[in-house]
């Protein structure tokens, strides 16, 4: 076959390039993709902390100016755009990348190039945002972007509205395609009720991302022809409703919370079941839980909104909704301890930061229904109560989460354990730091510090002051904690202790293959009998629900994927060709974004021109064999379960 | 058996998570100090009139409830961690296999759901009473521009700006809405009014009508700040709220209905000339009304002057209304306050004042009684 | 499934899941553009508002787009059948109408800037020319698609036993086709009836 498509021009041949700047420029595999998520959003967050120390310090005492107000307003809304979507979101992306197709036994993603073409807009757009930073100033209207501050030229959030539409992009294209691969592509055998329960949150996340970014964008949309082409959505003096803005921002704005913690919430429900050796307590709940969460996620948005104009009858019932949220996240909290309830609990620094993801998130999930209580709300809100809260479940809750991830999946990833002994010090410094950072907010919120304000002011009084002062400690600690995270990363690549296949005695099919995976994953796809396949492999239960192992070889009947008959398939298994089309496409989005902003029509041209070159070369790409639909060109059908490469 | 558990490397150390506890707690460990209303004057803790303290009472009930389940779900993790950790002593044997238990998940699902309802009635009951407009409620509009709060007294025709002075006991009905420059919604952003002891905040949007209800139990001076970002300066956007008895509220009123007298002393009396004109440059009555009695107020672009020394602080009210500070203000507005008049037009601009010029403004400013 | 080169999951074929997803978010951006159409109807600032509309001519370029539909069910009709010949004509026409269609808003949006009604008029005149240039856009793009069919189905890269290819674009086009049957409704039809009388 591959004879047919040898001297095709336009394309990398097999075998693909491996090594070295190109064959990353051009990768489509699912893995490496993941890895590269991984490493840019480390460095975003590094960009992220350092404007979170910038904060600190200026808060640090009352009434001083380190940085001038014009700097602090464009950090601090730099802080949380970066954090917000340059690494909690990407984060998750990273995982979902590198995992989907393992978790559920596939060779790649539904669509390789769009997965590539996700990343790439996600960098590019990253790199656009950041340097507003050279070009006149950084978006300082705050990350939620109120309209009409931020159609003001001087709140440079030209950039913030470009910039996120992109990124809003590369999320669409994500999220269809995972939702395609998890829809289309499980294993023989994994029907719904038997994927592991991060699939489940990836599928919940992908459709909560497919709904909530088309709404951001039209909000993007609206801020951008106000801001640089003079139109009128938002323009007061016209009849403009400021308020259209928030609705469509949060409307946005509060599914995008649950897209953040649900995919760390399937991490935890699958570390915690391994180091607890025992299954998922209430495997149903949760998932249903996470989809109630995700679709009651759409019903909330208002809360964001309490004190801005809604009458009485909007309060109550956004109220009401808020409160019922609380219900199915109080579910998965119990799911959650009872699991751990008559296990064999192994303290692995992963298994540490999975607990400490259940407790603090227990602490930012109960300040979230304080706010529900609306009266009060108009005392909370834009307070660093709310700054606290919103730590507690995005950093507390996703952070930790995400982070017990990198601890669990690392063995997979490299083939190597990272040090325990340096997690675990990175995990309690880690704890220490950032309630001390983030637990003082509370009281500082309560005591009437409003958040977003460049200066505290003397008269809030010594004792919030100290708490301040408290939370820059805090943040000093975290960074230290942090190096360690990062020395850990760095020496455990290269000299950690080899892992082999399944160090933790884990559950799901991932651990079935080598570490690191090879490029096609299996050899041989798996075949699924049950949830939690590969533990199942591995133990029978007998009459009183006690595991026993099963005997060596008894799974053979449902095929060793690791490469027992890898002579016999190897040949045959066809996996999507390197492209570096997603990366040129990509680049006409640079003289776009930027044409955008500047409202320059010859950078637009330019750059829609170059998309549209780039979108051609990838259709004209030859395809690879059997990527095609056209029966002639069928290989194999044995070795066909794979990706087609759009 | 690839995978017997006796060879895996994890279960290394095993380590107790009581502390991790510990540390959870300390939010609330901090919440027990720190609630002395005069080291702490702007605080939400301890409310000074009703529609502060309705809700205050309410979410003391909702954080004693959050309280109760915080503890109960720590106190089933710190169980389960110190009850069923791997012991060092292990078999190797795995623990049984408990896939879930319906009658359980039903009960966590029901009880939370139902302390919830419980909740909401009253909570929607506050809603509403908090925002029914008073019978008796005393009348001030408020107008958040970039980065001051203007206070109009419709029945009394009084404009003053930052500090406002409100009668105990009464219930006031704040009217608000935002514009930039004064009275021209076109370039008005999003502002919030925020005094924590009187009430909750409420935002105020260009273009439309925001109203807040305020008690003051007491007499004194309460502090707030505008709590929706609002751009450059948006720190530096304060509120005062004066709330004064009966007989003083009365003599405050009388006092700022008064028109401005025309200074006699020579000096006070050039500064008086060069408000109004400047030659070249942008008188400052352009912006700022001082009314002397001819005609009905109107407002300007900037705060209402007339009675600028019954305000002990202003710009934003981040400074003491000092002689020495109001010099600084017109000799470099924006050493004193960050603002943008150059790139947008919003806020004080630098015109420039020779020595002598300054003199004679800050001895016509301090006239203004 | 098209060709049974793949084995799926769900026995839907991946591209056409994938498109199918994409239109479901596609459907939210319209919405949001058009709910925000619907609260500014009547905010025109004192400009024209919907009275400037023609219906008549909007109805005929609507009913040109709507027919686009058919001739595009021709297509694949055609490509399933294996006849690229007659495909390639219904695509042609698809194509055409849809460029007939375009230029109509071309010619609407020139008369209405020249009656007053410029993109920063009013919050009515921005909300009316994104929704419905955004509209405009997919036509455009639909068009390039329509176009990249026909010229692919020439070189042989669109075999005829491909007719998988035709239908995902005809998904898209019906979908662009629909978005204006409701736009045309609500933006055009009902306002003139309601906000007029």
């Amino acid at each position: 076959m591959s004879s047919t498509t040898a001297t095709r021009p336009g394309r990398y041949q097999r075998p693909n390039p491996r090594e070295g700047f190109i064959s990353w420029i051009t990768t489509t595999d699912h893995k490496r993709i993941g890895l590269m998520y991984f490493w840019t959003v480390l460095v975003f967050f590094f960009f992220g902390g350092v404007q979170s120390a910038l904060i600190r310090t200026q808060l640090a005492q009352a009434e001083q100016s380190v940085l001038t107000e014009e700097i602090y307003n464009q950090v601090f809304t730099m802080h949380g755009i970066t954090m917000v979507f340059l690494v909690v979101m990407p984060f998750a992306a990273a995982f979902f990348n590198y995992l989907i197709p393992l978790m559920i036994g596939a060779r790649d993603v539904a669509f390789p190039r769009l997965n590539a073409f996700s990343y790439w807009v996600f960098l590019f757009a990253g790199i656009f945002l950041y340097s507003s930073f050279l070009l006149g100033g950084a978006p300082n209207g705050s990350w939620v972007g109120y309209a009409p501050l931020s159609t003001d030229a001087v709140s440079n959030m030209g950039f913030y509205a470009i910039g996120i539409n992109a990124l809003g992009i590369s999320s669409l294209a994500a999220s269809i395609n995972f939702i395609v691969t998890i829809l289309n592509m499980r294993a023989p055998g994994m029907t719904f009720m038997r994927m592991p329960v991060f699939i489940w949150m990836a599928l919940v996340t992908s459709f909560l991302l497919l709904f909530a970014v088309p709404i951001i964008s039209t909000a993007l949309f609206m801020l951008m022809f106000d801001g640089v082409y003079g139109g009128q959505f938002f323009e007061p003096a016209t009849g403009g409703d400021p308020i259209l803005y928030q609705h469509l921002f949060w409307l946005f704005g509060h599914p995008e919370v649950y897209i953040m913690i649900l995919p760390t919430m399937g991490i935890i429900s699958e570390t915690l079941p391994v180091f607890s050796r025992k299954p998922l307590f209430g495997y149903a709940a949760v998932v249903f839980a996470g989809a109630a969460i995700g679709f009651i996620g759409f019903g909330v948005w208002a809360h964001h909104m309490f004190t801005s104009a809604m009458g009485p009858v909007a309060r109550s019932a956004f109220a009401l909704a808020t409160m019922f949220i609380a219900v199915p996240t109080g579910i998965k909290i119990f799911n959650w301890v009872f699991t751990m309830w008559g296990g064999k609990l192994r303290f692995t620094t992963s298994m540490l930061f999975s607990i400490g993801f259940v407790s603090m998130f227990t602490i930012g999930g109960l300040s979230g229904v304080t706010h529900a209580i609306v009266p009060h709300n108009a005392q909370q809100h834009d307070t660093y109560y709310v700054v606290a809260h919103f730590h507690y479940v995005l950093f507390g809750g996703a952070l930790f989460g995400l982070i017990a991830g990198v601890y669990f999946w690392f063995p997979k990833v490299t083939g190597r354990l990272m040090n325990e002994t340096l997690g675990k010090w990175h995990f309690w410094t880690w704890l220490l730091g950032f309630n001390l950072t983030f637990g003082p907010m509370h009281m500082s919120g309560l005591l009437g510090q409003p958040r977003r304000t460049a200066v505290l002011p003397a008269e809030l009084g010594p004792t919030v002051e100290l708490y301040n002062l408290l939370s820059g400690v805090g943040l000093i600690i975290l960074f230290g904690s942090a190096l360690v995270f990062l020395y850990n990363l760095l020496a455990s690549t290269k000299k950690g202790e080899l892992a082999g296949e399944d160090p933790w005695d884990a559950r799901t099919l991932e651990w079935l293959t080598t570490s690191p995976p090879k490029a096609h994953n299996w050899d041989k796809i798996p075949t699924v009998t049950h949830r939690d396949e590969f533990w199942h492999r591995k133990y029978a239960e007998d009459e009183a629900g006690r595991p026993v192992a099963v005997p060596a070889g008894a799974a053979e009947d449902v095929g060793d994927p690791r490469g027992d008959n890898a002579e016999a398939l190897d040949e045959h298994i066809h996996m999507p060709d390197a492209s570096y089309w997603p990366f040129v496409m990509v680049l006409g989005l640079v003289p776009l974004m930027y044409g955008l902003n500047f409202a320059s029509a010859p950078l637009i041209a330019i750059g829609l021109l170059w998309a549209i070159i780039g979108m051609y070369g990838w259709i004209i790409e030859p395809l690879a064999e059997g990527d095609d639909d056209d029966p002639l060109d069928a290989p194999n059908p044995s070795a066909t379960t794979g990706a087609v490469t759009y | 058996m690839r995978d017997s558990s006796a060879e895996r490397p994890s279960p290394r150390r095993r380590t107790r998570l009581v502390p991790m506890a510990g540390f959870s707690l300390l939010a609330l460990l901090l919440a027990a100090c720190g609630g002395d209303a005069t080291r702490t004057p702007q605080n939400a803790l301890n409310p000074a009139g009703r529609y502060a303290q309705e809700p205050h009472d309410l979410i003391t009930i909702v954080l004693i409830i959050a309280a109760v389940v915080f503890v109960l779900v720590h106190f089933l993790i710190i169980y389960s961690v110190v009850k069923y950790r791997q012991r060092k002593d292990d078999d190797g044997s795995l623990p049984v296999q408990i896939h879930g238990n319906t009658r359980l998940e039903i009960f966590w699902t029901i009880i939370p759901a139902l302390i919830l309802a419980g909740i909401a009635v009253p909570t929607v009951q506050m809603i509403f009473s908090q925002m029914d407009e008073p019978d008796d409620a005393f009348v001030v509009e408020v107008i958040g521009h970039r980065w001051w709060f203007e206070y109009y007294y419709p029945e009394h025709d009084i404009y003053t700006a930052n500090e406002m002075a409100i009668p105990v006991g009464r219930p006031v009905r704040l009217q608000m809405t935002a514009s930039d420059p004064a009275r021209d919604p076109a370039q008005g952003v999003i502002h919030s009014f925020w005094v924590p002891r009187l009430a909750g905040k409420q935002d105020l949007i260009p273009g439309q009508m925001t109203y807040l209800n305020m008690l003051a139990d007491e007499p004194g001076r309460y502090y707030g700040q505008c709590a929706e970002y609002c751009g450059l300066s948006h720190a530096n956007m304060r509120i005062r709220v004066e709330a004064l008895d009966d007989a003083a509220f009365d003599a405050w009123l009388e006092a700022q209905q008064a028109p401005a007298e025309v200074p006699a002393d020579e000096l006070a009396a050039r500064g008086r000339e060069l408000f109004g004109d400047l030659g070249e440059r942008q008188a400052c009555a352009a912006c700022h009304q001082v009314w002397e009695g001819d005609g009905g107020r109107t407002p300007g672009t900037g705060p209402d002057l007339t009675h600028l020394m019954s305000r002990e602080e202003f710009a934003g009210a981040i400074h003491d209304m000092t002689p020495e500070n109001l010099r600084e203000w017109l000799r470099d507005p924006n050493s004193m306050k960050s603002m943008q008049y150059e790139v947008n037009g919003i806020g004080m601009p630098d015109l420039d004042l020779t020595d002598e010029e300054l003199d004679a403004l800050v001895a016509y400013l301090l006239t203004l009684e | 499934m098209a060709a049974g080169a793949h084995e799926t999951s769900l026995g839907i074929d991946h591209r056409k899941l994938g498109m199918w997803t994409f239109l479901g978010s596609e459907f939210l951006f319209f919405g949001a553009f058009l709910a925000t159409f619907l609260l500014y109807v009547q905010t025109t600032a004192g400009g024209p508002g919907v009275e400037i509309f023609d219906i008549p001519f909007t109805s005929i370029s609507s009913f040109v787009l709507l027919m686009s539909s058919l001739t595009m069910v021709l297509a694949h009709n055609a490509h399933t059948q294996g006849d690229l010949r007659r495909m390639r004509m219904w695509i042609l026409a698809t194509a055409g109408q849809g460029a007939v269609f375009l230029g109509g808003q071309v010619f609407e949006f020139n008369v209405f800037v020249r009656e007053g009604l410029t993109f920063g008029t009013s919050p009515f005149a921005t909300s009316f020319y994104v929704l419905t240039g955004f509209h405009g856009a997919h036509v455009f793009i639909g068009i390039l698609l329509l176009l990249t069919l026909y010229t692919f189905s020439l070189t042989g890269k669109v075999k005829p036993n491909q007719p998988l290819k035709t239908e995902m674009i005809g998904l898209y086009w019906h979908f662009v086709d629909i978005v204006w049957v409701v736009l045309f409704t609500v933006v055009y039809l009902i306002p003139e009836l309601t906000v007029l009388d």
